[in-house]
């Protein structure tokens, strides 16, 4: 019982912190814009220690903090191993495969104006097939390998790729075009000057969606058949043995991979696209 | 001789409301080294014969030449540079960056180009903001930085459209002024459309007073101001008779119907 109150001590504690940051005269400097998160995250992290220890909430619904720690600790070299298979092998290799397919199909639309009225529809409707569908058909072609997964990851990010792309290339404004043709401009020209740059905003828009479709689409074919490692393999299987703890370190290896890779795409968005509004500074 | 020569020039556009008279029986020839302003309000065809010139509109009758060819063949052999209402720069792009997009793409060598930019900023007193982007330029600055662009290639024509129209009185003036220094020492010929005044008559030699439905020109009236003008010339007696008789012309034009 001490332990609950407790956790309400530190809720209370926290929060007074954080609304005297919030009122300081500094609250806009970065130390501060800093520290509140933190204190708001270990405010979290320290109740939901106290408060799964002070009730005994059991493992297996809830592990507390330190145990999904430890287990991380004491499994290292597993999760590597299954970050290496899912994230990179099967996710980044499915995202940049169906990224630029995407692209080189809205390049394709964009010049062909007959496959819009093909291609369009065709990516609207495998956008529609659910995972749970394609994913076991897939593991069926390519085998149980990343391959297969990476499959699973290119059908999910195509469409909203080809879709921002197709959009993006479309943004230029009639006084824009009319310039290229006062130049007497060519069509790649037009293209390469022109209506690229004005599409990145939305290529990388579409970049960023992808990023978090493609980490959960390499961990869910997993459930359909993978070699025994990979994150989505150890989830299923921890998930039959009520192992939590190290479920709950795969969701923690899931979350920084994909903060961290969100996070890349968003910093090079910030070199490319310097100059929209969005991203002037 | 003349540089562009419209004969009997028709365009009609079809619409969703039925055809669109937006020029009848436009003739006019304009010489060289000529600065022409196009006056009327709008919906005179003003624009769309700038346009017609410019080989971004089709006409639907009569004959058009410019440099002795069509308008799509001089807008092929890039006869003239552009200027658009607004500055219209890419934002990707430095200033120095969107004067030198013409020269990349009409593929001039690399030297040579980094030479033509510098020149063109300078005369368009933009030396020094090379580096910046548009957006940290004021409109003004754009404004100029878009007349730099068109003047960077070899195009003896320059077509204006309304490119000081979104400015204030006193950056307007200040251009005007500029403009007229830099028609003097480039000699090129000048089609400007606007639709004030004192701007018509300050800044040509030849102008030409348009009127609507269908779009026509119904004064041509030739500047006998010296080539020379202050902006004090503005208050001149022969400036305000010159003023006088396009806004009379702008008025017999204008059938007050609506």
């Amino acid at each position: 019982m001490e332990l609950v109150i407790l956790a309400f001590v530190v809720w209370a504690a926290g929060t007074f912190v954080a609304v005297q940051i919030a009122r300081s005269p500094g609250h806009d400097a970065m130390p501060a814009r800093i520290a509140v998160p933190v204190i708001f995250g270990i405010m979290v992290l320290a109740m939901w220690e106290l408060l799964v220890t002070g009730l005994n909430v059991s493992q297996v619904i809830l592990p507390a903090p330190s145990v999904i720690a430890s287990t991380f600790a004491r499994s290292t070299s597993t999760l590597w191993g299954d970050f290496l298979q899912t994230a990179l092998k099967g996710g980044v290799s499915g995202y940049l495969i169906g990224c630029s397919a995407a692209v080189a199909a809205a390049l394709a639309i964009d010049r062909v104006p007959f496959l819009q009225r093909g291609l369009l529809p065709i990516g609207n409707f495998v956008a529609a097939l659910p995972i749970v569908g394609i994913a076991p058909i897939l593991v069926g072609w390519f085998g149980f390998d990343w391959q297969s997964k990476a499959a699973v990851v290119v059908v999910m990010v195509f469409f909203p790729m080809l879709v921002n792309t197709v959009q993006g290339l479309a943004d230029t404004t009639a006084m824009q075009r009319d310039l290229m043709k006062t130049y007497s401009a060519g069509y790649w020209q037009s293209l390469l000057k022109l209506r690229l740059p004005a599409a990145m905003p939305f290529i990388f828009n579409g970049l960023k969606i992808s990023t978090t479709l493609a980490l959960i689409g390499a961990i869910v074919a997993e459930y359909f058949g993978s070699p025994t490692r990979g994150m989505g393999f150890r989830i299923s299987t921890e998930v039959g043995r009520l192992g939590l703890d190290m479920v709950w370190a795969e969701i923690t290896v899931a979350a920084i991979a994909g903060s961290v890779f969100y996070g890349l795409v968003a910093l090079i968005e910030r070199g490319v696209t310097f100059w929209h509004p969005s991203q002037r500074s | 001789m003349s540089v562009i020569e419209a004969k009997k020039l028709e365009l009609t556009f079809q619409t969703n409301d039925g055809p669109v008279h937006a020029l009848a029986d436009v003739n006019l020839e304009i010489g060289k080294g000529d600065f022409v302003s196009f006056i009327g309000p709008s919906g005179c065809g003003k624009t769309t014969f700038l346009r017609c010139i410019a080989g971004l509109e089709t006409p639907t009758g009569g004959t058009l030449s410019v440099n002795g060819m069509t308008a799509d063949e001089a807008r092929r052999s890039r006869a003239y540079g552009y200027v658009f209402q607004a500055a219209g720069l890419y934002p990707w792009r430095t200033i120095a960056g969107n004067v030198r997009l013409p020269l990349e793409i009409m593929g001039y060598p690399k030297a040579e180009m980094s030479d033509r930019v510098a020149r063109v900023l300078e005369l368009v007193e933009l030396s020094g903001f090379e580096k910046k982007y548009p957006w940290q330029l004021s409109g003004g600055m754009q404004q100029r930085a878009s007349i730099a662009r068109a003047l960077a290639f070899d195009a003896d024509i320059l077509l204006m459209d309304e490119p000081f129209g979104a400015l204030d009185e006193i950056v307007r003036d200040h251009l005007n002024e500029q403009l007229l220094s830099l028609w003097a020492r480039t000699e090129k010929t000048i089609a400007f459309v606007t639709h004030s005044i004192p701007e018509a008559v300050y800044l040509s030699t030849k102008i030409v007073v348009m009127s609507p439905r269908p779009g026509r020109i119904t004064d041509v009236i030739d500047s006998s101001l010296p080539k020379e003008r202050p902006l004090d010339i503005r208050d001149s007696k022969e400036f305000l008779e010159i003023a006088h008789r396009v806004r009379e012309g702008l008025r017999a034009g204008h059938a007050y119907d609506e």
